[in-house]
């Protein structure tokens, strides 16, 4: 008997992160009552959702996705979104805070926009659904508060991260006990790094938002961050003047909050190219990591992934 | 080498050679963790791998020098340690609270390191960074030499099945990059580390804030040292190399996504399997033969260690979560109770009268902890002790109420290893590691002839017992009488 070679095998550095994922996702789905994909559309996303889909094979991704949706998130994403999850029949839960319609909160009139979009709305859409585990494409080398995670991240009722008194993690034994109320946060991607991400994209050949390859785009450039104006919803600030580039995007998250780069990166090969000599991290044009050193680190205290 | 081990290197080979895409690894990461006391240079030593090997970023040293009151830069060099210390009350401090985890690569490798803290609680936070390290990097100031935190960080690092050991020297700018203080204190060590099961120990001169040895070779300050720099060595370091053995397969999940399909999905812990290969469930002990080994990609003629797949058997026998599928001719131990080591990881130590949970890969079982040693960390001495606390590294017996499946900790990581659940807290409170099995037929020993239990069986099943592990292990012990001839 031989195998019927589709592809060719993955090399083995990407092999044992995939393996460490699909046991993670496996743990997790046999140990909780009630478990939910945290989905954000971005590239890590893309990846978290391809690694379920083969955890599970040849049944389907057992719980649904949750999409924390701010209203302000790049058009392509959401067309995006509602392409892949129709193509692969997932159930997908889209939750926007009410007080961001209501109350006219918007990442140009209100300092704790974040607060409230994101995090006060992740809280609520995640007790909404009752969900005893998340999982989120949380990466350890994203960010410095985030190399402190847990695989298996315990969470109060609150939904509150203590760092300084995290459960031990041994070997990959992962205590999934909680009591009714608390939860757990489970990151798959904890031992990727942005370069494996990239690399296991394109030896999989996982579909991604097309932002994230070079064209040209309209832009405008506000505080140093080039921010993309192709949308009605941005509105200009006298004196800015709408230029064009040959521009793409590293992360993905809300349009006025996420700068794009120069490059002319327009596939795969050149984006992996691109970022073996970056000398700044992904996350350089998100703008919710700068407000104050440890930034990162207080919203995750307040629940944020 | 088995054959399916055969056809997993040929696979790894193709992958090699069939990648060209420009920072393929050739190799797994090797994961390691670094040890050593509060001043030594730990930081700087990680943040200088990181910096040389070109793992941070701008934006990064940008968000360290907006901190006020903290330099980015000291005596000219980048203040390493910042770049660590991801909490605020890290920084605050200028301390290490938690573990944390770094990423770098070469072009050769790609590593990830377990940085862990070296004041109070080490203990807990080493053995968490441990439990998954290929190798460990101990440092030492070369000032003070080996104190006796030295000798615990490697008894820790011992006791956790870690063989491979890079002694770090540092600061040896500050002894003038003195070779002769550098070859005492190796001397020094390789006495010490006789009284553990080391495979490999290098010694490195270095001076993690000067850059010296630890990317890139020091031949201006050190021509006396022809060795390989920190990173040569952990390029070159071989991965833990698993014990051969039987398969095994704890299962996490069934998957039935229609009547058609029942499948046992896991990752295997050890050993390979191919379709048609016979099977033991344990603890039922019933037997099947694999039919299929299911993947995303494909339908696999073979599984190895660490593969992620599901495996469908030829008949229907009752499998559950927590349940382990074994090789025929090669099974765990499977006994109500074991000898273990354990590492005690918060306030409330292990208490002696206690039920806990027990979690081994995806089992989950009560069971009661009697200590019998605690290991004395300054003397490295065991000594007889009924109580375990806090950071205790204890011998212990393990009871369990039905039979459990278990391998030592020596064999394998995964099928020798466990945590321990607090009922009343849900906090994990102690990890372990198997040592022995207590063997189940000395419950049963006669104690006098009167007693013996006789059998009288056909001669072909007699001839079948002769063969069976359970004969060759107590052959001893077991009286045969009567006679048996062959027909």
């Amino acid at each position: 008997m031989t195998d019927t070679i589709t592809k060719p095998p993955l090399d083995p550095h990407l092999k044992a992160l995939e393996n460490e994922a699909i046991y993670i996702f496996r743990e997790v789905a046999a140990e909780f009552q009630n478990p939910v994909m945290l989905y954000s559309v971005g590239k890590d996303s893309s990846v978290l959702l391809h690694l379920a889909r083969k955890a599970f094979h040849p049944g389907p991704v057992p719980f649904p996705l949750l999409h924390v949706n701010t209203g302000w998130k790049f058009t392509e994403m959401i067309a995006f979104r509602d392409q892949i999850t129709s193509e692969y029949g997932l159930d997908l839960i889209s939750y926007t805070n009410p007080r961001g319609p209501e109350e006219n909160i918007t990442p140009f009139n209100h300092p704790r926009y974040t607060d409230i979009m994101k995090t006060e709305a992740l809280r609520t859409a995640l007790d909404n659904g009752g969900y005893d585990a998340a999982f989120g494409g949380a990466r350890r080398d994203e960010e410095a508060s985030r190399a402190k995670e847990r695989i298996y991240s315990f969470r109060k009722s609150d939904h509150s991260w203590d760092p300084r008194n995290q459960r031990a993690e041994l070997w990959s034994i992962y205590n999934g006990d909680i009591f009714k109320g608390e939860s757990v946060r489970a990151f798959p991607l904890s031992n990727w790094t942005e370069l494996d991400i990239w690399q296991y994209i394109k030896a999989e050949d996982i579909p991604i938002v097309p932002l994230y390859y070079a064209e040209e785009r309209p832009f405008v450039e506000r505080d140093g961050m080039i921010i993309l104006a192709e949308d009605e919803r941005l509105e200009l600030a006298p004196g800015e003047i709408v230029q064009k580039d040959y521009i793409r995007f590293r992360t993905l998250g809300c349009f006025p909050l996420t700068g794009g780069v120069r490059s002319t990166a327009s596939d795969i090969d050149q984006v992996i190219a691109e970022i073996q000599t970056a000398t700044t991290s992904e996350r350089q044009g998100r703008a919710i990591d700068k407000d104050k050193a440890g930034s990162m680190e207080l919203k995750k205290r307040e629940g944020y992934f | 080498m088995s054959a399916l081990e055969k056809i997993s290197e040929t696979e790894r080979q193709t992958s090699t050679e069939s990648t060209k895409a420009p920072a393929a690894k050739n190799s797994i990461p090797l994961r390691f963790i670094t040890c050593g006391s509060v001043d030594d240079g730990k930081s700087t030593l990680i943040g200088r791998l990181l910096w040389d090997t070109k793992a941070v970023f701008d934006d990064q040293i940008g968000a360290i020098e907006k901190q006020p009151g903290q330099m980015g830069y000291a005596d000219g060099s980048l203040e390493f340690a910042n770049l660590l210390d991801g909490l605020q009350a890290e920084q605050e401090q200028g301390i290490t609270i938690d573990v944390a985890y770094r990423y770098f690569s070469t072009p050769k490798r790609s590593f990830i390191v377990a940085d862990t803290p070296g004041h109070a609680q080490y203990t807990k936070n080493m053995v968490t960074g441990a439990s998954t390290a290929d190798l460990a990097v101990l440092l030492i100031d070369a000032r003070s030499g080996i104190l006796e935190q030295t000798r615990r960080h490697a008894n820790v690092v011992s006791l956790m099945g870690i063989k491979q050991v890079v002694l770090i020297i540092n600061k040896i700018d500050l002894i003038d990059y003195d070779k002769a203080r550098f070859d005492e204190i190796s001397a020094e060590f390789t006495a010490l580390a006789k009284s553990f099961d080391f495979t490999s120990i290098t010694a490195i001169p270095t001076s993690a804030i000067n850059g010296e040895n630890v990317a890139f070779p020091a031949t201006k300050n050190m021509p006396w040292y022809d060795g390989k720099t920190l990173l040569e060595t952990l390029e070159l370091a071989p991965k833990s190399n698993p014990r051969s053995m039987g398969f095994r397969f704890p299962v996490q999940r069934i998957s039935r996504p229609d009547e058609s399909f029942r499948g046992y999905q896991g990752t295997i812990a050890a050993g390979s399997i191919k379709p048609g290969d016979p099977i033991t469930v344990l603890p039922s002990g019933e037997q099947a033969n694999v039919s299929k080994i299911v993947t995303f990609d494909l339908v696999r003629n073979a599984g190895v260690q660490g593969d992620a797949v599901t495996l469908v058997l030829d008949r229907q026998i009752d499998i559950s979560r927590g349940d382990m599928i074994v090789s025929n001719d090669d099974k765990p131990n499977l006994e109500y109770s074991y000898k273990a080591q354990l590492i005690a990881l918060t306030d409330h130590g292990v208490q002696p009268d206690k039920q806990y949970w027990l979690k081994t890969s995806t089992r989950k079982q009560y069971v009661t902890v009697s200590a019998e040693e605690i290991l004395n960390l300054d003397t490295a001495t065991w000594e007889t002790s009924d109580k375990i606390a806090l950071n205790d590294l204890a011998n212990v017996q393990l009871d369990f109420s039905t039979r459990i499946a278990f391998d030592t900790y020596l064999d394998n990581k995964t099928t020798g290893s466990f945590i321990l659940i607090d009922p009343d807290t849900n906090n994990t409170i102690a990890g372990g590691m198997i040592t022995k099995a207590i063997d189940n037929v000395e419950r049963l020993t006669p104690k006098n002839e009167t007693e013996r239990t006789s059998f009288d069986m056909p001669h072909l099943i007699v001839e079948e017992f002769y063969r069976s592990e359970f004969y060759l292990k107590h052959k001893t012990e077991i009286g045969i009488t009567g006679s048996h001839t062959k027909s």
